[in-house]
């Protein structure tokens, strides 16, 4: 008869599974950390990588597979879209595009979001009922529908969109900085500085600040793999980065023409870079929440 | 002619080990106790002293974290360690029941009074919903719940406290079990209601011969309901036997520390005697007897080694170097 | 009960009002209002008159008034397009998006629930890391290009299943499936963490401890104490997939409100994004009064709560 499970001998050592379970938590994810810095390399270094022109096409090159199929060659590596642009550099700009939207928007909802969330937690009182009001209601509506709102008055460029991301996602800062910034009112070295006789304003740059920016970060990491697909899907929709300037959203929008007849080189390699992009980023800002802050694994 | 007990633990001993396997807590360390058909038996000790992962080692309901690495359960004369799981679930509810301390805690609040007593009749002794519900009803008059037929329906934050405790007790008495675990069951309710509840449980126990265990830190209880008392400290039992006699006369200095700082009425001591110290570090125990850094009695033997358990008189045991002395007859090793 | 959902509904009001500010706001702060309001190419003549309708030069307030008053009247404005009231257009195709996101709802829910369960029950195992990969790839896979991939698997290449319109339930495959298949990775997480609580209860434990075989233990006492939160996700995210589906409801061609915002988009026609975008909301907001208070009628704590 074998013993029943909460029977054993003691001591034994962990298990494998426990101890490959430590490695992985112990060390920084490798392989998202350096998909992202691959990915950022691409962006920056795009001007070298890139084979082709991304905006300028030739069309007696439409349409080319990949250089594996037959129709393709080796001067098109992924193939070539409706204006015979090549895919692969169209896709190394994207990055660019990507990147820099996607960490812009998360800095200026970081910026927006923490700002507000300090003065509502610090100051309490009317000032914050209001800002509390505002992002439940901001909250309330999709931010999708938001961005498109947003970018259906203003038009559409890159720095626009960058500002309706950052518009659209500070809500998510505001309410989880403000709670921070709750608890730490009542810690020690905010009252010695307050009897101190520090401005609030001292208080709020100089004492509350530093302390949130922990969060924040955790909470960018977050978000950047949100703002990326809400990017994508806003150029996918066409009230996104405008054309003829390569974004990946963009790309899909265009490679739906070509679904039909089979040409899913257009869709698939496109939608590849930004799976790999926001999983990555998730990924990252998972690991990042668990070790920085265990307050924040209610996220 | 001591006709074979009810209950009977042997060197039982449970474990918490952290995940990695680095800290290992000795929660319940070469406990032995005995228990007969129809008494009572409490156990008595500071939180941290390891009573309520024993009850619940009894019942094999330990969290994933914990682990039974030595000892048996010998219950009506089978060792409840060996059993399987299957067979365990026969055994919960029906042939030993226990009862929690929070009674709010312990009731699911979406579901009727009714459901949750009839509940356990339906799976153990597989009867009709509708005959299960009788008994539910029949179970709440006997723990003196007032209007059964309405109580059914109702639902557990519909309740006092005092009665929530009673539901509880009587779901615990629903299978008609030979053994009765109570963890602390007065704890969460108010002194008025205490003393009913403990009538309560006394009758119920008379009118099913049922064995009750009383894991409590209040001596008085134990004074008023318990036959055999074990005290534990840090894991061990470091005392047990009969309540007279050891309320009479304790010997181990823990027990005795315990007994002198309940107040008295009308004592002429007006200062309570506190026990000085805190509780030991159960993941790191000290050498020797771990009772030693507060004991006002240690000598350096106490301090070097462990101290087994002695038998002092007849069935009444202590785990101490100096009890041994104070008795003519000592037994080697733990029983 | 009364209070509770008093309480509730004020707070629904105040919410409605910001967001009609908010609508307003926006509108009014990028520049001349009319260039919105107004058709493309239209004369100056026709630009007066929209100055004249809205109330362009007047105050703010008496602008918001106007704006009010004929939101109360259910007047969103008119269609450039279809030349029809927003309204009347919105209504129309409300019910098409609302099966829509039913069916991707029902789905996402039969593979959330069941799966977090079952990672809960059996955390730190197999089926935990499973449903955490799963979790990952729900999160991170825009729904557009799952439904992208899908028209190419089984439109393109296995010709089994219709690429856009509606019509028929198989034209409502694809298209639930691709909105779904996010929030099933999200009520796959909540139902896991909720079940995880839950398990670790007193009155788990009491269950364990009446004996009762584990497989009861699970479905009866934890699992609906551990579905109350998912349902009232649930009932949130059904109005936000209404929402959100405008990208999926683009690429399969779906007529409801999201196709609608799409050609608003590209028609350049704002009446219609300003309705949807508006009416979207106030959905939002009225579903989750509608849900606190089933949540009341449900939750007998709630219920009999003063």
């Amino acid at each position: 008869m074998s013993a029943p499970a909460d029977v054993i001998t003691l001591p034994s050592p962990p298990s494998r599974a426990a101890r490959r379970r430590a490695i992985r938590l112990g060390d920084i994810p490798i392989v998202p950390a350096a998909i992202l810095i691959i990915i950022a390399l691409v962006a920056i270094f795009a001007d070298q990588l890139a084979p082709h022109d991304p905006e300028v096409g030739k069309l007696t090159a439409r349409f080319k597979p990949p250089f594996w199929q037959s129709g393709g060659s080796t001067q098109y590596l992924l193939g070539t879209d409706q204006l015979g642009r090549d895919v692969l550099s169209r896709l190394i700009f994207g990055a660019r595009v990507s990147m820099v939207v996607g960490i812009m928007a998360v800095i200026v909802a970081g910026v927006i979001g923490t700002a507000l969330g300090i003065l509502s937690g610090y100051l309490r009182g009317w000032v914050d009922q209001v800002i509390m009001r505002i992002t439940d209601t901001w909250l309330a509506l999709p931010a999708l529908t938001f961005a498109i709102f947003l970018a259906a008055i203003v038009g559409p460029s890159m720095w626009n969109i960058v500002i309706i991301l950052g518009v659209t996602y500070w809500t998510r800062y505001a309410r989880v900085i403000r709670g921070e910034v709750l608890s730490l009112r009542e810690r020690e070295f905010v009252q010695l500085a307050v009897v101190a006789g520090c401005s609030k304003w001292t208080i709020m740059a100089r004492h509350i600040l530093p302390n949130v920016i922990n969060s924040a970060t955790v909470l960018g990491s977050l978000m950047l793999g949100v703002v990326i697909i809400t990017e994508a899907t806003l150029s996918f929709l066409g009230v996104g980065v405008p054309p003829p300037q390569p974004a990946w959203g963009l790309m899909l929008s265009d490679g739906k023409q070509g679904l039909m007849v089979g040409y899913w080189w257009l869709t698939v390699f496109p939608g590849c870079c930004i799976m790999l992009m926001v999983l990555s980023a998730n990924l990252l800002g998972d690991w990042l929440r668990v070790k920085l802050d265990p307050q924040l694994r209610q996220l | 002619m001591a006709r074979e007990p009810l209950l009977r633990l042997e060197n039982l001993s449970t474990h918490y080990v952290s995940a990695q396997g680095t800290r290992v807590v000795r929660a319940v360390d070469e406990v032995s106790l005995s228990l007969n058909a129809g008494e009572t038996l409490g156990i008595v000790g500071e939180s941290g002293s390891g009573k309520s992962t024993l009850a619940l080692t009894m019942l094999r309901v330990l969290p994933p974290a914990a682990h039974i690495v030595g000892g048996r359960i010998l219950f009506e004369g089978e060792d409840l360690v060996a059993k399987s799981d299957g067979e365990m679930r026969e055994i919960r509810g029906k042939r030993i029941a226990m009862i929690l301390q929070d009674p709010m805690a312990s009731l699911n609040p979406l579901f009727t009074i009714g459901n949750q007593v009839a509940e356990p009749i339906q799976i153990h002794e597989k009867t009709l919903r509708s005959a299960a519900w009788t008994r539910a009803r029949e179970l709440l008059k006997a723990v003196r719940i007032p209007s059964p037929e309405t109580r059914v329906r109702q639902y557990p934050h519909e309740m006092s406290g005092g009665m929530r405790q009673r539901i509880v007790g009587a779901i615990g008495i629903s299978c008609q079990p030979r053994l009765l675990i109570a963890d602390e069951p007065t704890t969460s309710l108010d002194l008025t209601i205490q003393a009913q509840y403990l009538n309560l449980l006394r009758e119920l126990q008379r009118a099913h011969g049922l064995a009750l265990i009383f894991i409590t830190h209040n001596l008085g209880i134990v004074a008023k309901m318990c036959d055999q008392l074990a005290v534990m400290y840090a894991g061990r039992v470091v005392e047990s036997g009969s309540v007279s006699r050891i309320f009479n006369a304790p010997a181990h200095p823990y027990t005795r520390a315990l007994l002198g700082s309940i107040p008295h009425m009308g004592d002429p001591q007006q200062r309570l005697t506190a026990i000085a110290g805190q509780p030991p570090d159960l993941a790191a125990l000290p050498r020797g007897c771990s009772f030693a850094p507060r004991c006002p009695q240690a000598v350096d033997r106490c301090r070097a080694e462990a101290p087994p358990a002695f038998s002092i008189d007849d069935g009444r045991i202590a785990r101490c170097w100096l009890a041994r002395e104070v008795n003519r007859t000592t037994l080697a090793g733990a029983v | 009960m009364t209070r509770y959902i008093t309480r509730r509904a004020a707070y629904c009001a105040l919410s409605l009002l910001l967001l009609s500010l908010t609508i307003f706001f926006f509108v009014r702060v990028t520049g001349d209002p009319a260039a919105l309001l107004v058709e493309p190419g239209a004369s100056a003549a026709d630009i007066a008159a929209i100055h004249h309708r809205f109330g362009l030069d007047q105050p703010l307030w008496v602008q918001y008034g106007l704006f009010m008053w004929s939101l109360a009247h259910g007047d969103l404005g008119q269609s450039f397009y279809y030349q029809t009231p927003v309204i009347d257009l919105y209504l129309s195709r409300l019910p098409n998006s609302l099966m829509l996101a039913g069916v991707a709802m029902v789905f996402s829910l039969l593979i959330g629930i069941p799966s977090g369960i079952l990672a809960a029950v059996r955390v730190g195992r197999f089926w935990d890391s499973a449903g955490k990969v799963f979790a990952l790839l729900g999160l991170s896979l825009p729904s557009f290009w799952v439904g992208l991939v899908l028209i190419l698997l089984f439109s393109v290449y296995l010709h089994w299943l219709p690429s856009s319109g509606a019509g028929t339930p198989l034209h409502l495959i694809m298209p639930a499936f691709a909105l779904g298949w996010y929030f099933a990775a999200a009520h796959m997480r909540l139902t896991r963490s909720s079940m995880l609580d839950v398990l670790g209860s007193e009155y788990i434990k009491l269950a364990r401890l009446k004996g009762l075989p584990e497989a009861l233990v699970i479905t009866k006492h934890a699992f609906k104490n551990a579905l109350i939160p998912v349902l009232t996700l649930a009932g949130i995210n059904l109005v936000i997939m209404v929402n959100v589906a405008v990208v999926v409801e683009t690429v399969f061609a779906w007529p409801g409100i999201g196709r609608l915002l799409y050609e608003g988009i590209t028609f350049r026609d704002f009446p219609v994004v300003q309705g949807v975008v508006l009416l979207g909301g106030a959905m939002i907001v009225v579903v989750n009064l509608a849900i606190d208070i089933l949540y009341a009628v449900i939750d007998p704590r709630i219920r009999l709560e003063r």
